[in-house]
């Protein structure tokens, strides 16, 4: 038999290939802000301001956002999965990972859409 | 021999100056510790400050001008910020090795601990760059 962990992974493929992906849009959007900063330096508030009003700053923003909470997710799961080893404490870290994660969402969806 | 398939007792060498002194990781091993501890550091605190700071200073003029040239004026922050962007290099580097392995590329030892030094190197190279850019 198959001994399945609640606390587990989820056996597959999936969340490691979420990972790369995720990892390469986070890396195109890093290499495209900092290009963006380093063109605009020094920064002035209007230049910041206007940048972010733009739609396409707004989606590649909010596209980033999700693709670094799910490549969170998979990599603090991975540290909470080889060093917290009793299931109770460890279910507890994953729920309270996921709250600061949705809570860094909201905050950032927030922040985008004032 | 008899005492051959009885569980021998081996010494544990897991203690703090052991881990410290005695313990030799490979560089490849290196840049993978040190992949976990700057992605555990980016996922807190430091996701939280880049929030709070990009919240501030784009919620009005005065909160702009507050990070740029009050807050981030303070050594604490800088030495702070300088920790974040070495964290954010590392990950990268060491991100796009992973994914080369990944592709079987550099699977060699010696092309394998030649790309170590090289994440370790250009993203100490990167924050010194950006860090005197800070200063």
């Amino acid at each position: 038999m198959v001994k399945r962990l609640v606390v587990g992974a989820h056996y597959g493929l999936r969340d490691w290939l979420a990972q790369r992906i995720t990892a390469v849009i986070i890396a195109l959007y890093s290499l495209i802000a900092a290009a963006i900063v380093l063109i605009n330096t020094p920064l002035t508030y209007a230049v910041w301001k206007d940048l972010f009003a733009q739609g396409w700053m707004r989606v590649a923003t909010l596209l980033f956002a999700a693709s670094l909470v799910w490549h969170t997710w998979v990599g603090v799961r991975d540290i909470l999965m080889d060093y917290i080893k009793p299931d109770g404490l460890r279910l507890t870290l994953q729920v309270l990972v996921l709250l600061v994660l949705a809570g860094y969402f909201g905050w950032a969806v927030q922040i985008l859409f004032r | 021999m008899a005492s051959a398939s009885a569980k021998k007792i081996r010494p544990k060498y897991l203690n703090l100056p052991a881990i410290l002194f005695e313990i030799r990781l490979p560089v490849p091993g290196w840049v993978s510790i040190l992949h976990r501890i700057s992605g555990a550091l980016l996922f807190f605190p430091f996701t939280a400050w880049v929030l709070y700071l990009l919240d501030t200073s784009l919620r009005s003029e005065q909160g702009f001008q507050y990070v740029k040239t009050q807050y981030l004026d303070l050594t604490l922050v800088k030495l702070g910020l300088l920790v974040l962007i070495w964290a954010y290099c590392h990950h990268f580097c060491a991100g796009i090795r992973y994914l080369l392995l990944d592709l079987d590329k550099g699977i060699e030892l010696r092309t394998a601990r030649i790309t170590s030094w090289l994440v370790i190197g250009v993203s100490l190279a990167l924050t010194a760059l950006f860090g005197a850019k800070l200063w």
